[in-house]
């Protein structure tokens, strides 16, 4: 087997994601908040669209062009967040990052398939790779209820 | 030129990363240092360390005398008339910012004409795009040929006597196109407008003769040419930097100071305000020094000979879609089908290959390839056939990795 170690970045799961997508596409509506990112170093571009109702994410959808950690992240980052409470995502998101920078991290919550990139904390270049779209959540989080939100 | 003597004198280059040897090929973002550059500036730093142009103690007359000396060596190395005609800066964004912000702003007006190339660095494009802005100038740009070049009969066309300022790379640092700066130069020149080159990618890697070229500005970084960062220069005509206004004034760069106004010291410390990069502008000497003992000739017919047979060993590879002209400087931009170029970087990183992924700080260019970001390998005389070899080697394996990972 070719560049052992990098089995441990790149895991089977992180790239299923990055070629079978999932809620890939744009939410449009009264409730929906949409924001976009980019990462102005390597070129990566993300966009997020959260469908917020009774303080609860109800839809959430991705799209962007990037490498597949930053891809994969997005589409693992979509099932992860999926109807749940606004103050559950700041929390997972902050989990997440923790996680990423190989950080102490409380494992409370369910970070489903998003758990596999744990090994990113390895790859410390690659870190913005994985946070993008987790980042942009906080951004649509923030849009929608700027009170509400940690900055 | 013996290669492995050469490698000796870089001791980084000896040295496993990630459990393997290191090949590098990121040079087109930083070269290496010698040990001579790397000495030079200790020695600086431990026997003579003093501003420049001030006191009149030994050390300070020291410095000052290897500082200028320094100066002299980069006037000869890039056949400048005079050292009057050689700025130092921090680098050749510096060195554009300055003739946009120093020349072009005060020169500029409605209805002048900018004209750049698309496949211009950041560097050569957004401080023209400012100044274009604030002086109500137009920002045009030079059609490219797919292949990444410049068509000379297309250049004519495109000067009118509206342009004020060509400014065009001498080196693409995505594509490697070398273009005919001489020739344009003189297409501007015909129309009344000042010719402008980036040197930042090809004064590494070529001979340089400004007078030959005809430029009336041009600018280039000292770390991409084994030099330290934080040194640069900006290569202008007597003339031109003489009318200039300084648009950063204080210590240094004065004749005379009195309490409402104050008189410029001549070129050309008129433009160098506040102490300068001192071991920097020092280091750069000894780069030149450490090149002209290669020979630059013998530099460039190197490089021709290794980035040939890195285009060769890479084209071979089914899925490896290269950028740019055939006839290049020493650099090969790429993409693997189905592998994004930073997931490239991660897997060759992990075999000790470091190469650089993304948009090389070129995203108009980007848009013009139809691609996001690419990998781009980029090579200097230090670099060996077995290194090309082994990028080939990498680039086969990151596709057999990825073909395979699902």
């Amino acid at each position: 087997m070719l560049f052992n170690n990098l089995d441990q970045l790149y895991r089977s799961v992180i790239m299923d994601h990055y070629k079978k997508p999932r809620n890939r596409g744009v939410l449009e509506g009264d409730h929906c908040v949409t924001v976009n990112m980019n990462n102005p170093s390597c070129g990566d571009k993300i966009q997020v669209s959260l469908e917020i109702e009774d303080n609860k994410v109800v839809d959430v959808k991705y799209s962007g062009t990037g490498c597949a950690i930053s891809q994969s992240s997005a589409s693992m980052m979509t099932e992860a967040i999926k109807g749940l409470k606004v103050d559950q995502i700041h929390q997972l998101t902050f989990d997440f990052s923790e996680m990423v920078q190989g950080h102490e991290h409380n494992d409370d919550l369910d970070l489903g398939d998003a758990e596999a990139l744990h090994g990113v904390s390895q790859y410390p270049a690659r870190i913005k790779c994985a946070t993008l779209a987790w980042k942009a959540v906080e951004k649509a989080l923030r849009e929608a209820d700027p009170e509400k939100s940690p900055q | 030129m013996n290669i492995e003597s050469i490698r000796r004198d870089f001791p980084i280059l000896n040295q496993q990363v990630n459990g393997h040897k290191l090949v590098y090929l990121d040079n087109s973002a930083t070269s290496q240092k010698p040990s001579s550059v790397i000495q030079t500036m200790v020695n600086y730093y431990e026997h003579y360390n003093s501003n420049v142009h001030r006191g009149v103690h030994t050390l300070g007359t020291i410095a000052t005398d290897r500082y200028e000396e320094a100066r002299e060596k980069i006037r000869s190395f890039i056949n400048a008339k005079s050292e009057k005609e050689i700025i130092y800066t921090m680098g050749t964004t510096q060195s554009l910012n300055l003739i946009a912000y120093g020349y072009g702003l005060a020169r500029l007006g409605e209805g002048d004409e900018i004209l750049i190339t698309p496949m211009e660095h950041h560097a050569n494009l957004i401080p023209w795009q400012q100044v274009a802005k604030k002086t109500g100038a137009v920002l045009r740009y030079f059609p490219m040929e797919e292949d990444g070049t410049l068509d000379l009969d297309k250049v004519r066309k495109a000067v009118t006597d509206r342009v004020k300022i060509v400014s065009v790379t001498e080196v693409s640092n995505v594509l490697g196109t070398v273009n005919p700066v001489k020739e344009i130069a003189a297409i501007a020149h015909a129309h009344g407008a000042i010719m402008v080159v980036d040197g930042a990618q090809s004064t590494p890697h070529m001979t340089v003769d400004v007078q030959d070229m005809d430029a009336d500005f041009f600018a280039f970084s000292g770390h991409k040419m084994l030099g330290p960062t934080g040194i640069g220069v900006l290569y202008g005509k007597q003339a031109l930097l003489e009318a200039m206004e300084p648009i950063e004034t204080g210590g240094e760069m004065i004749d005379e100071v009195g309490f409402q106004s104050a008189t410029w010291a001549e070129l050309p410390w008129k433009l160098e305000a506040g102490t300068p990069h001192i071991a920097g502008a020092i280091g750069l000497g000894a780069a030149i020094d450490y090149l002209q003992n290669v020979g630059m000739d013998t530099i460039q017919n190197y490089e021709e000979q290794l980035t040939g047979r890195a285009y060769d060993l890479l084209s071979e590879i089914d899925g490896v879609t290269l950028y740019g002209p055939h006839k290049r400087s020493g650099l090969v931009s790429f993409n693997i089908d189905g592998v994004h170029p930073h997931d490239v970087s991660t897997a060759l990183d992990s075999e000790g290959i470091a190469v650089r992924a993304g948009h090389h700080c070129a995203q108009p260019l980007m848009s013009c390839l139809k691609c996001e970001s690419t990998v781009r390998a980029s090579f200097y005389f230090y670099n060996s056939e077995d290194e090309i070899e082994a990028l080939a080697k990498g680039i086969k394996e990151t596709k057999e990795f990825f073909g395979h990972v699902v």
